[in-house]
């Protein structure tokens, strides 16, 4: 079976992340870059299938030389090889421009599954499966719990509000999972050395036959126009609960018409 | 005056349309006349159809079939997209749940438009507002190409009645092979719950670590239950094991702007403000003083939340 994951680089969610003024694009510099969380879970859902049905992982990313980095952690963790689509123009890409590199990536290599994660802790869009399938004219699973794939079809439990939707799609399709469907398992040492070794194959816009000027800021399909910190909120009240912690509480609610 | 598509959410009770129809509606008044986009089984348009005209809509668009919910997201866009093409509206205004946005993604390739999700607010001139990272920045975008897509965070506009004709149209659904092509086999509700779904929620009450367990999440309900809220936990919690997934608020988790949010027992790392922040009004309870999550609270308590919770809950109770 050929499975491809896709892997995004974002800056992490747990340090100060920012815009960069200079053209309103997500700053890099600002904050420590890492592989998006939930996309640990997809690599950990194609290295389970690689198990279960044989053939190879092989990740797709699409992003800036660091992204390097991202690919070498989804290796280390036991994929195969990697394609890292890497040009200039892409600075700024929006979506569904992103959508079409990635499409035409996928076009160029073998796949009878796509991984990704549901959703980057950095856009937060979740729209990537839905875009690729879309383009590609593939059944798009997403937001799974759970997958299985058996004789040329996948089942998914979709997760929704208070319980999952079954879902079901013939091969190929592409799959986004939640991080309730697996548990990621770390990179040993034994792999972290052999990623060092494995193929990283770096492709430009012109090899995916993309014409440059159609990709990147300039012609995104949404420009941001401005952006600001959020104002901070005035210091609330805070009280130490004496007994009557509760009460003041309340009175709280009720001076706010709540209660 | 232009039309602006807006694609309803149905109630999946049967009974009328989500609270984020509502919304959307209210929203899609700024850019021109609503239109309403029914796209379900036979049936669903009646059913919403009073709803509808009280929020606005001039137009309701009905596409019902009986194979459209047999499918996942793509009819809704191919139905979409077949109405932008013939109706050339000035937008599409989409409610921002998981599948709203699903659809504005592939409505935005069919129709070679740019959209934006999860925006809070939509000026005159079409300029969206979204937030970002985490609650931490607000950003305002522009669709530059096509015809502007739009999906509309919950709870961010407050619903506005306002009279419309909601003159019937039917639409023909004739669905392609594609968006044939993956099947919902079931859906299926786990957690039937006679609380406020958690997105839709006016007010929400977590729980977080200092819950300590899975028994002692029942005062975190009481209290909820004491204010007709929804219930949610941080990933602590959730990770623990002391409250199901589905009820995760935060990054990898739902994103909620309620009335009031109420965080028990919750330190308010910065996963978890990502999805609680913009919340009109936050009252914490926390044993420790230094806890970040004072820093969002516009009311505090510093102290042990097993008495003061269950204090609060008695003492709200008998206001009522």
């Amino acid at each position: 079976m050929d499975i491809v994951v896709l892997v995004k680089q974002v800056p992490d969610s747990g340090s100060e992340r920012n815009l960069d003024p200079a053209d309103n694009t997500v700053a890099r510099g600002s904050a420590d870059n890492v592989v998006n969380e939930i996309d640990e879970y997809a690599i950990e859902e194609a290295l389970v299938l690689k198990e279960a049905h044989g053939g190879e992982v092989t990740v797709l990313t699409v992003g800036p030389d660091s992204a390097a980095d991202a690919i070498r952690k989804a290796l280390s963790m036991g994929a195969d090889k990697a394609v890292h689509v890497v040009d200039d123009a892409i600075h700024g890409a929006c979506a569904p421009q992103t959508s079409a590199i990635l499409a035409a990536a996928l076009q160029q290599m073998p796949f009878d599954i796509v991984l990704c994660g549901a959703e980057s802790t950095d856009g937060q869009l979740s729209v990537m499966p839905a875009l690729l399938a879309e383009r590609l004219g593939i059944p798009q699973l997403s937001g799974a719990r759970k997958l299985t794939v058996e004789g040329g079809v996948a089942r998914v439990e979709r997760q929704t509000d208070g319980g999952f939707w079954a879902l079901e799609a013939p091969l190929p399709a592409v799959v986004s999972t939640w991080d309730t469907i697996n548990e990621p398992r770390y990179p040993s040492f034994k792999g972290i050395m052999a990623a060092k070794k494995k193929p990283v194959e770096k492709k430009s816009l012109a090899d995916l036959g993309i014409d440059p000027a159609t990709v990147g800021l300039a012609t995104a399909t949404s420009q941001v126009i401005d952006f600001a910190g959020r104002p901070p909120k005035g210091a609330g009240v805070k009280v130490n609960d004496e007994g009557d912690g509760a009460a003041q509480l309340v009175d709280f609610l009720a001076a706010q018409k709540i209660v | 005056m232009a039309e602006v598509l807006v694609l309803v959410e149905l109630n999946p009770t049967g009974e009328g349309v989500r609270k984020t129809t509502l919304e959307a509606l209210t929203a899609a008044r700024a850019l021109g006349e609503p239109a309403a986009v029914v796209v379900g089984g036979p049936g669903s348009a009646a059913a919403a159809k009073a709803q509808l005209a009280e929020f606005g809509a001039q137009k309701v668009y009905v596409a019902e079939s009986e194979e459209v919910d047999s499918f996942l997201v793509a009819p809704k866009a191919e139905v979409l997209a077949r109405l932008v093409a013939e109706k050339s509206p000035a937008a599409v205004v989409i409610p921002s749940s998981p599948e709203g946005k699903e659809v504005a993604g592939r409505l935005a390739i069919k129709t070679g438009s740019g959209f934006l999700t999860d925006v809070t607010e939509i000026a005159p001139d079409g300029t969206a507002t979204q937030v970002a990272f985490a609650g931490a920045t607000i950003v305002h975008s522009k669709v530059t190409v096509g015809t502007p897509i739009y999906t509309v965070r919950g709870n961010s506009v407050t619903p506005e009645p306002a009279p419309g004709a909601a003159e019937e149209e039917q639409v023909a659904v004739q669905l392609s092979d594609a968006a044939r092509a993956t099947r919902v086999v079931d859906r299926v509700v786990e957690q039937k719950s006679s609380r406020p779904e958690l997105t839709e929620a006016s007010i929400v009450v977590s729980g977080g670590r200092g819950v300590a367990s899975a028994e002692n999440f029942s005062i975190i309900e009481a209290l909820a239950d004491s204010l007709g809220a929804a219930v949610g936990a941080s990933r602590a919690a959730v990770d623990s094991g002391y409250y199901p997934h589905t009820f995760q608020v935060g990054q990898t988790g739902k994103t909620v702007s309620p009335q009031l949010y109420i965080a028990v027992g919750i330190s308010g790392a910065i996963q978890h403000r990502a999805g609680m922040q913009t919340s009109k009004t936050i009252v914490a309870v926390n044993k420790d003083p230094e806890a970040p999550i004072f820093e969002l609270a516009d009311f505090g308590v510093v102290g042990d939340l097993n008495t003061v919770v269950p204090q609060a809950t008695e003492a709200i109770t008998a206001r009522r």
